[in-house]
């Protein structure tokens, strides 16, 4: 209880925190609510011969139970801007690592840059379905596309998530600060494998990116 | 109150009808096929009947085989000790071809066959189709096998059959029929996009498919004059005619010729 | 409660009163007839969507297992385990059928069509006859529903939501051949009879109100029905397109939804968001409106803040169409919008703040009587507030980020659907019960079911929030195979044995209410004690629903007033003044 699984991201700071504040805040609207609720219910039972308080209402109530919960909701959301635009609309600069993903039924294709670091050229080398690795602490921009159907990327740890729709590029970015391995899960009902559309995550060091990505470089010239 | 007894009963009925329908989802697999046929014209007559057998020969230099990298289902992986490998060209060590698809293709006139009584076996082992191209008769059983116990779905793409696409979670069998004539139906498998096969499905039994000695029989023929045909899924398909008497045995070559 | 009046119904000369059977009870244009046979076919499938959800629930619990005995019944063509396939049509069929056959149907079809016009003071609806044919369009939409799971391929497969190009590819899922086409055709019939019902609750509620029942004296209840229909009328014509241009796009090769032709896939969230946020509130609305109704007839006292809860139905209903973004936060959507709509989504929790806080304010210093209508009706705030406040965490950007299309949101629309809707529905069924079939529904097994319903709804629900922050996604037939998710067997194992229960509990309610419809002791006009004006004629109503037109002095919830001895008063009764002023 009490939070989200463990993050391995530069997200799941913020994200996570977010969490948290909403979960207080609404912890405290959700046992105030249900607290008085219970109360009014053994306290203003039903008594005999006695008459309910004959009242409509009460402005003044009224209006501070509009204004008060407004405001705090108001403030929530405005709260909330930065992180969203960190995570989903400002991009990191040239020193990102660029990664094509393909989703179509019930695969994820991962394309790396070879050895010139740079994305659509010749050397480009494609990694063993629902094979993915990345670097960390360095910020990865995926370029995400669906061949097929809606797919969605989903690293819980990593604290991303972003649909594929066939037809369009879609780029999301995060950067990884813990070493390990993760799940990509599809998010989208994308048909009968949806289930088990399985991505098999590594976040290592530079180092071992570069190992990895060499020796892959190999195999997938034949032995 | 009689409206609602009324109302009830028409309530139960359809709960009724509901209930019973709930477990026809999937419509029967067409047993009819099989039994039909039996009283045909033209049965085959053993003692005159005929064999055409032989080999189908490569020569030339065959296309590299692609690694297949399962990294991400190691139950197929251990499968595959020395790696596995696409199967688009198996040229065998004695010079002749796998997985090419003989069969006749023209010359039987109106004799029909019933389909038989056992049924094609398609495995699906090591993230492999095995065999990876075979023929089966129409209304014949094909019990479809999962040995991997990791989600496979087998899609066909026939154009006259109707299609199927259909999942295996676990370990398990499960039973198809084609209905129609209809060759080299592509046979995928939307969680491993590697995996293909091909499937034919033929109104008579005369077909084989080259194993690792490249050779194939048919055996069982009546006299006649026949077109055979051999099929292999990157080099087409190749034709003879031949005629053959009563209680021959006829031996024929075909040669594939890489690029 | 006494006051028994004899209930002799009286035979007066009805201009149209029809004779056979068939006029009388089945091709029927009284409203109380429609609104009986909306009840039972959407209690029909409410039975049906369960059943459902059992079977997905079992396969969370137990994946790909045999199931004992029934299993060769269920699954007898792929070797008694459900099938891949079959998973995401189970999630379909549990969504679509609920929402589209119980919730809504049940809500505005059998609770609006019988109380609008014995709440207003109407003999009828303002249209008879094409409030019968509403009806007879939900029928063939049944039908064409059911057919579905008989086609070739199952029936449709792609969500609730049938999100292109799943949908609309036939050869991308099994159900998406002909099912999903059965599919489309079943929501356009269900979208015209949902129209026609619109446009008559609105005329009757507008031109059909007995004298001097003002706009500002009308019921909660007939507030919400009458702003839902508004909603009604405003959305569906979206839906409605939205469907023919799916059907074109899988019929006759058009592309207004498929990248291949130019077309954007996510039109059809849009378009389908459009309406289903408003639906959202369709389904909920009506609930809000018969517990507000109930809640004050228990607490013996007025509604706290009438106007108010007025005003935050109109604001729900408005804030409803600019908050549909918030479903598609993830889509690809450009990522600006999530802001306007998030911080849209946040307000729009205000005035359900606003409603929950007059429920209690009506609470406070009342006369509480626990009766099982009430303890529906407030189980409804109870869970409808648990519900509420798991949204926020979904409204929240970045926090949906990782909520986003996991159990989290799985558990928030459970708690405002079955936690709100189905409890207000529950309420309203022994509440109304009386005047429907002029029997009482036994009080004793009501709060039974109520009770085991209670307790195993949160044991349901509850662990999805659980299952939610683990990030185990939605509509996935096997969770275990993700190293994230392993551990969560036992979870769900818990929470498919509560589902059983669940189910179970509903037997009782189900016994009860067809024992009662029977064996029930017979009603009196007004078992409850009520002011509006439903409890002013017989129970059940004759067929023109008043033996003399009501007049009406006040509104409705004059509990407590000092003005007469008892406790209650009655809009339509006439007070003397009194002699001394």
């Amino acid at each position: 209880m009490g939070g989200l699984i463990p993050g391995a991201s530069t997200f799941a700071g913020p994200i996570d925190s977010l969490f948290m504040v909403v979960l207080i805040v609404t912890g405290v609207a959700f046992v105030l609510v249900e607290g008085i609720l219970v109360y009014f219910l053994i306290r203003y039972r039903r008594r005999d011969g006695g008459k309910a308080t004959y009242t409509h209402g009460d402005r003044r109530i009224e209006l501070t139970w509009t204004i008060i919960p407004g405001l705090m909701l108001f403030g929530l959301a405005l709260y909330q801007y930065n992180t969203w635009i960190d995570a989903k609309i400002f991009m990191p600069g040239s020193d990102a690592l660029v990664v094509d993903v393909s989703a179509n039924q019930f695969e994820w294709e991962a394309t790396y840059p070879g050895g010139d670091g740079l994305m659509d050229t010749p050397d480009d080398i494609k990694a063993p379905i629902n094979i993915l690795h990345f670097p960390v602490n360095r910020p990865v921009i995926i370029r995400l596309t669906s061949v097929d159907v809606l797919h969605s990327f989903f690293i819980p740890a990593l604290r991303v998530k972003q649909d594929a729709v066939p037809g369009r590029t879609i780029m999301f970015w995060f950067e990884a600060t813990q070493q390990g391995e993760h799940d990509l899960a599809c998010a989208e009902l994308c048909g009968l494998g949806h289930y088990r559309m399985r991505g098999q995550v590594t976040l290592e060091s530079q180092a071992d990116f570069d190992a990895w990505l060499e020796d892959l470089e190999a195999r997938s010239q034949g032995n | 109150m009689k409206k609602y007894l009324w109302i009830t009963i028409a309530l139960l009925l359809t709960m009724w009808m509901v209930g019973c329908g709930g477990g026809g989802q999937q419509p029967a697999p067409d047993e009819g096929a099989a039994g039909e046929g039996e009283e045909a014209a033209g049965s085959v007559d053993s003692p005159t009947a005929a064999t055409i057998s032989g080999k189908v020969l490569f020569t030339g230099t065959a296309p590299e085989l692609d690694p297949i990298l399962m990294d991400a289902e190691p139950v197929c992986q251990e499968k595959h000790p020395d790696g596995a490998f696409t199967e688009t060209v198996i040229v065998n060590s004695d010079g002749t071809l796998m997985n090419v698809f003989v069969y006749v293709k023209d010359g039987l006139g109106d004799l029909a066959f019933p389909a038989p009584q056992e049924p094609v076996l398609l495995d699906q082992t090591g993230c492999q189709y095995v065999p990876h191209v075979f023929g089966m008769q129409v209304g014949q059983d094909l019990i479809i096998r999962n040995s991997d116990g990791i989600l496979h779905n087998i899609h066909p793409m026939p154009t006259t059959n109707r299609p199927f696409n259909l999942g295996q979670p676990v370990e398990m069998d499960t039973t198809r029929t084609f209905d129609q004539v209809e060759m080299f139906i592509t046979i995928e498998c939307d969680v491993h996009d590697w995996m293909l096969g091909y499937v034919s499905v033929l109104n008579h039994p005369y077909f084989d498919t080259t194993g690792n000695e490249g050779s194939f029989t048919l055996p069982n023929l009546p006299p006649g004059t026949y077109t055979i045909a051999a099929w292999h899924e990157l080099y087409g398909e190749q034709t003879m005619e031949v005629t053959i008497g009563a209680s021959e045995a006829m031996e024929i070559e075909f040669t594939f010729e890489g690029g | 409660m006494s006051t028994a009046t004899p209930t002799a119904a009286t035979h007066k000369d009805y201009r149209y009163a029809p004779v056979s059977f068939w006029r009388r009870y089945v091709f029927s244009t009284d409203h109380k007839i429609i609104g009986v046979q909306f009840l039972f076919s959407s209690l029909l499938f409410f039975i049906v969507g369960g059943l459902i959800a059992l079977l997905m629930r079992t396969q969370l619990a137990w994946p790909w297992q045999e199931i004992p005995v029934l299993g060769q019944y269920i699954y007898g063509s792929t070797g008694n385990i459900l099938s891949p396939e079959g998973y995401p049509a189970l999630v379909t069929m549990h969504g679509t059928i609920m929402i589209f056959f119980f919730i809504i149907p049940v809500l505005s079809g059998a609770f609006g069509n019988f109380l609008i016009p014995l709440m207003v003071g109407a003999q009828d609806m303002a249209f008879p006859r094409l409030n019968m044919l509403s009806y007879w369009f939900m029928v063939p939409a049944f039908l064409v529903m059911i057919f579905g799971f008989f086609v070739e391929g199952g029936t449709a497969a792609a969500g609730w939501t049938s999100y292109v190009p799943l949908s609309a590819l036939p050869d991308m899922v099994p159900g998406s051949g002909m099912g999903q086409t059965m599919w489309i055709i079943s929501l356009l019939l269900v979208g015209t009879a949902s129209t026609m019902g619109a446009i008559n609750y609105i005329t009757t509620i507008v031109m059909l109100r007995a004298k001097g029942m003002h706009m500002f004296r009308l019921p909660m209840t007939i507030w919400a029905l009458f702003i839902t229909a508004i909603l009604v009328l405003l959305a569906t014509p979206v839906l409605t397109s939205a469907l023919l241009l799916l059907l074109f796009d899988r019929t006759i090769g058009t592309t207004f939804f498929l990248p291949e032709g130019g077309g954007n896939p996510l039109m059809w969230q849009h378009l389908f968001w459009f309406y289903s946020h408003p639906a959202v509130y369709i389904m909920i609305l009506p609930a809000m409106g018969m517990a507000s109704d109930i809640i004050s007839c228990f607490a013996r006292k007025p509604l706290f803040g009438y106007k108010p809860m007025v005003f935050s139905i109109m604001a729900i209903a408005g804030l409803g169409f600019i908050v549909w973004g918030h479903h598609m936060f993830q889509s690809g959507m450009n990522p600006v919008l999530g802001i306007t709509f998030m911080t849209s989504t946040m307000m729009i929790a205000l005035p359900s703040a606003i409603k929950t806080f007059n429920w209690l304010g009506t609470l406070w210093q009342g006369q509480i009587h626990l009766t099982a209508p009430m303890l529906n009706a407030l189980a409804f705030v109870s869970t409808f507030v648990i519900g509420g406040l798991s949204g926020v965490f979904a409204a929240a950007t970045p926090v949906d980020i990782f909520l986003h299309d996991t159990y989290w949101i799985v558990g928030h629309i459970h708690y405002v659907l079955f936690g709100g809707s189905l409890f207000g529905v529950f309420g309203a069924i022994q509440y109304w019960f009386p005047k429907m079939f002029g029997r009482m529904m036994n009080e004793t097994w009501g709060k039974v079911h109520f009770i085991l319903t209670f307790v195993s709804f949160n044991l349901v629900f509850f662990p999805m929030f659980i299952l939610g922050a683990y990030g185990m996604p939605r509509r996935i037939a096997d969770p275990y195979n993700y190293t994230f998710l392993s551990n969560l067997q036992g979870t769900n194992q818990f929470m498919t044995i509560s589902a059983y229960v669940l189910a179970l509990s509903q037997v009782i309610l189900f016994v009860n209410f067809f024992v009662s419809l029977y064996r029930g002791r017979k009603a009196a006009d007004n078992p409850w004690q009520a002011n509006t004006l439903e409890w002013t004629t017989t129970s059940p109503p004759p067929l023109e629903n008043f033996h003399a037109l009501p007049v009406v002095y006040r509104g409705p919830y004059e509990y407590s007033s000092p003005e007469v001895e008892e406790d209650w008063l009655p809009q339509n009764r006439e007070l003397v003044p009194a002699p001394a002023d």
